[in-house]
């Protein structure tokens, strides 16, 4: 189905008349923010997304934004959907700016289907869901942008959050921040084993002051990732361990009784020194 | 048919494992490395498996059993060279090889094997 007779001649005999009358009607509402748009952006907006609408329905499906001729109106939208976000409008904000081109819109329907009440009804309906799906469609874009911000910004708290640190000769650290939950411990797993392979260290110091809280499954990464260094040669100190973690541990009933435990990581330090009976020069710093 | 070679050392074994582990050639091994624990009388047993990049359930058992083994035949199994992928694996599966010792390259696996036959030798 395309767009109805009356709305693509409407579209092609008023362009200026449209135009002025919605940039009117946005500028009256408060959803225009005035502050972070001038009236010049929002007319070359509006003059554009207008040309491009008018484009489309010539013969774009009405049902559907899918077809070929839709596509420059969505690249427009979704490209204003990002400036958009990006100058601190909020979603709505945009999509309201497409919704909004309905009222003029239906008053020309009106006007120009004066005695037909039943061809106004069906009009109207044919492009309010016409807009609709574009005005969603802004909404959609604007999350889209979201998730991919989101996902960005887990991969570089993986990749920050993980850094292990060479001690001594042979000990290594791997001071931990933040919740560990199973993605970020195999990262955790992956980049100490590897620095155990590259270093050739024999012991590692799992540091856990900055993780906020130890619950039976944190404990379980912590294990296995003490079992892996283990079984590549290496032994494994957990230290840090606040008294609350302390406390939470034994109430869950977590066995930690495999592994070494200090409360600090100078203490875990002092320990693995003389394990690998390091030799300390005997200068003055 | 393949076969896993078996080095003696002093009173110590080593076994390298150079190729990509499967079933039949483990429990060849298993064999191979009981006999040879029995003929030479030896008291430590090395096991590189530094080459080795895929493991499944059944090899990391095996691996575990042949430890087990030597332990009945008075000889310590040290597993060196893990790779971390390796390793990872078998947390993963649940095994994490308790009672074999382990050691991140042949020197410090050596050490280790040394250390122990000297102090029984001591005892």
């Amino acid at each position: 189905m395309v767009a109805g007779p009356v709305l693509r001649q409407i579209l092609a005999k008023y362009p200026k008349e449209l135009l002025a009358e919605w940039v009117q009607n946005q500028q009256a509402s408060a959803a225009t923010r005035a502050d972070l748009m001038n009236e010049g952006e929002l007319r070359e907006q509006c003059r554009e997304f207008l040309t491009l609408f008018q484009e489309a329905t010539r013969n774009g499906e009405v049902e559907s934004l899918g077809g070929s001729e839709w596509t420059p109106a969505k690249d427009f939208l979704a490209g204003i959907s990002r400036t958009r976000a990006v100058q601190g409008f909020s979603p709505s904000d945009t999509a309201t700016f497409v919704f909004s081109l309905k009222e003029p819109l239906f008053a020309r329907l009106r006007a120009e289907l004066k005695e037909d009440a039943a061809a106004v009804a069906a009009e109207m309906w044919t492009t309010s869901r016409l807009l609709d799906k574009l005005g969603l469609y802004t909404m959609e874009v604007f999350i889209k942008n979201r998730e991919g911000v989101i996902h960005r910004q887990q991969q570089e708290l993986l990749e920050l959050s993980t850094p292990v640190v060479s001690l001594w000769k042979d000990i290594l650290a791997l001071p931990l921040i933040g919740t560990l939950d199973s993605e970020r411990t195999q990262v955790v797993m992956e980049n100490l084993l590897q620095k155990i392979v590259s270093t050739g260290a024999s012991i590692a110091i799992i540091d856990i002051t900055g993780v906020p809280t130890v619950d039976t499954l944190v404990a379980q990464h912590l294990l296995k990732t003490v079992a892996a260094a283990r079984l590549m040669g290496a032994d494994c100190i957990i230290s840090g361990i606040r008294p609350q973690i302390a406390q939470t541990i034994v109430h869950l009933g977590v066995d930690l009784s495999a592994v070494t435990t200090k409360a600090t990581l100078a203490d875990a330090f002092l320990v693995a020194l003389r394990r690998t009976q390091a030799q300390l020069p005997n200068t003055k710093l | 048919m393949d076969r896993i070679p078996i080095l003696k050392m002093g009173s110590l074994l080593l076994v390298t494992i150079q190729v990509d582990m499967h079933d039949q050639l483990a429990m060849q091994l298993q064999d191979d490395l009981t006999t040879r624990i029995v003929e030479a009388c030896a008291h430590g047993v090395l096991i590189d498996i530094s080459s080795l990049e895929i493991v499944d359930s059944f090899i990391g058992r095996m691996i575990s059993n042949i430890a087990a083994m030597a332990r009945v035949l008075d000889a310590e199994t040290v597993v060196v060279g893990m790779q971390p992928a390796v390793a990872i694996t078998l947390v993963e599966l649940g095994l994490s090889l308790e009672g074999v010792r382990t050691a991140l390259n042949v020197d410090r696996g050596m050490q280790l094997l040394r250390e122990r036959v000297d102090r029984d030798s001591r005892q």
